[in-house]
């Protein structure tokens, strides 16, 4: 019998039979989770399917991140109606402030070896747990919380196998962009994206999460990195060393396609507009030099303790640039409060950042910091469609927290390593 | 028989359902009066019940809004047609009952029209006089179809009874 991948053994283990790429599985649902702007439409189905009865209650997490506090009366609304479905099904609430879905629910929910079904296409994060952990819509999320059960189909498993060291201030985030460059915004479409290699072996949890957060950006169904001691420390910091298992595919296991890339010559990367996939190193003239009205430090791809201690660590003191915004959305309440602890916010506040509450903010474009018409953004965010940040008439540049605290402190997108 | 309308690759739903219309969401009628409007202005003012879709590659890339696939339905779309369509985008669209159709694109214009036997899988362009093919669908999302999606196939089956 040949070995399994990752995304094979774990469907396997939750289908009761073996299961390979391509079949069709009904898989046991771990953790279900919804936030504000996909919750409200999944319980209405839910009472529509006439499902009552929450599967696993104390699985079923409501976040309320993307309009975190509300900006408008209508969503406030929408909070109402999903504390009240949540209390009324003794689902878990995850209120304002609390912070992005997918950053608290890898820091309080997700395990090695779990399915995991978010109404969020980030949901793709978990796979930094090594959870089989995918978006779905609002119907099928419904269905997820109803039943405890999912329908998928297994994928094929692209591979990326990464070997080499990280030059000085270059990241995942470098990493992730230069491989949508080469394989596009479709190049993982429908399969399972795996990162493995000694790199990754070396790579701590924050800045894994980056690359299983951006396979959504492939298209891809799930982005996987086995559970070893680096994910047993992260569990173990957070109370939960007990969650942890090792987890891993099969030494044995077939990919039809492997990908090898080593980061030792990699360069900061930036997506420029429309979209992810547009890339380029941070050195190229189109965007060296660029003046950039806003810079925005947050998000579930690059808003942790870690990216803040990043960028505090290349301003150093410095100021933001005349004419340039800095804002800061911290992840989660974890992330804010770590940050205080270090001095980060005081740090941050001194170079003339404005601090978000915890939550998504500006980065799918509903408060805290939607560009004006014709204006540069240089963000931390994992997405740059046109019109995604709220206003299709300004334009989003995505690079690595390290980028936007150089790009902060010249008001221009500026190499970090050109700065001491 | 219904109208092409066009459409190029990477219609994201951030095109489809601008982030800056979020606090629509829970009022479908008004989110629908921009639906695509970041792509062509045009389209909600104008577009019939009965019309296509037509994209390119990676139709509806992006977030998980099941309201980008609820607004097309609610303008009388009678099907998707893309080259490559992405994957939570696909599984909504069938579980709205709404045919997102993976087939050639290249060969229908702006303003063809066009019908479609699903059954059969076969495209019909009645301006060219011409044919496309398409592969059915999954069992599974046939299924799903037939049933009028996935909220009446739950309330039939009470559970996710899927034949694998």
């Amino acid at each position: 019998m040949d070995g399994q991948t990752l995304a094979e053994k774990i469907l396997s283990s939750h289908a009761a039979r073996v299961v390979r790429a391509g079949d069709i599985a009904v898989v046991r649902v771990d953790l279900a989770y919804v936030q504000d702007g996909t919750g409200p439409l999944t319980f209405r189905r839910l009472e529509e399917m006439g499902l009552t009865q929450v599967a696993n209650p104390s699985r079923t997490v409501v976040f309320i991140d993307h309009a975190s506090p509300p900006p408008r009366m209508e969503l406030a609304a929408d909070h109402v109606f999903l504390r009240a479905f949540a209390r009324d099904h003794g689902m878990i609430l995850s209120d304002v402030g609390g912070g992005v879905c997918h950053q608290v629910a890898f820091e309080r929910f997700v395990r090695p070896g779990d399915v995991v079904i978010g109404a969020d296409s980030h949901t793709v994060m978990g796979g930094a747990m090594a959870a089989f952990a995918t978006g779905m819509g609002s119907t099928d999320t419904a269905v997820a919380i109803g039943t405890g059960k999912m329908w998928l189909r297994v994928p094929e498993t692209m591979r990326f196998l990464v070997g080499g060291s990280f030059p000085r201030r270059v990241y995942s985030k470098d990493l992730i962009l230069k491989v949508l460059g080469d394989i596009k915004t479709d190049g993982a479409t429908y399969k399972a994206m795996e990162w493995a290699g000694s790199a990754i072996d070396a790579m701590p949890m924050a800045e894994r999460m980056v690359l299983s957060n951006m396979a959504i950006e492939a298209g891809a169904k799930c982005g996987l990195i086995a559970s070893d001691g680096e994910t047993k420390r992260y569990l173990a910091a957070h109370d939960r060393e007990t969650d942890w298992k090792p987890l891993a595919s099969d030494p044995d296991a077939e990919y039809p396609e492997v990908v090898e890339v080593d980061v030792g010559d990699l360069e900061p990367m930036v997506a420029r507009p429309p979209q992810e996939d547009n890339v380029v190193p941070v050195t190229d003239p189109s965007v060296k030099g660029l003046k950039v009205h806003q810079v925005y430090l947050g998000s579930c791809a690059n808003g942790r303790f870690e990216d803040i201690q990043v960028f505090c660590g290349i301003m150093r003191g410095e100021k933001v640039a005349r004419g340039t915004r800095l804002i800061v959305t911290p992840a989660s309440k974890e992330a804010w409060e770590t940050a205080l602890r270090a001095g980060l916010i005081e740090a941050m506040a001194n170079a003339g950042a404005v601090i978000n509450s915890p939550g998504c903010a500006a980065c799918p474009g509903v408060h805290g910091g939607i560009p004006g018409d014709g204006e540069n953004v240089l963000s931390t965010t994992n997405r740059n469609n046109v019109g995604r940040m709220g206003n299709p008439a300004a334009f989003t540049y995505l690079a690595s927290p390290a980028t936007a605290a150089a790009t902060a402190i010249y008001g221009e997108i500026t190499d970090p390593r050109e700065v001491l | 028989m219904g109208r092409a309308w066009k459409f190029g690759d990477n219609i994201s739903t951030d095109l489809i359902a601008p982030g800056r219309y979020y606090h629509l969401r829970s009022n479908l009628p008004e989110l629908g009066k921009h639906v695509l409007e970041d792509a062509r202005k045009e389209f909600a003012g104008q577009v019939k019940p009965g019309d296509f879709i037509v994209g390119g590659r990676n139709f509806g890339k992006g977030s998980s809004r099941e309201h980008a696939v609820l607004i097309i339905k609610m303008a009388g779309v009678r099907a998707i047609l893309a080259k490559s369509v992405a994957r939570i985008f696909f599984r909504n669209c069938i579980n709205n009952a709404l045919p997102a159709i993976v087939c050639d694109t290249d060969r229908i214009l702006e303003g063809d029209e066009l019908s479609v036997d699903l059954a059969k899988g076969i495209v019909h362009n009645q301006t060219r006089d011409t044919q496309i093919t398409f592969s059915p669908f999954p069992s599974v999302m046939a299924a799903i179809l037939q049933e009028g999606g996935l909220v009446e196939y739950i309330r039939k089956h009470k559970d996710l009874k899927i034949e694998v």
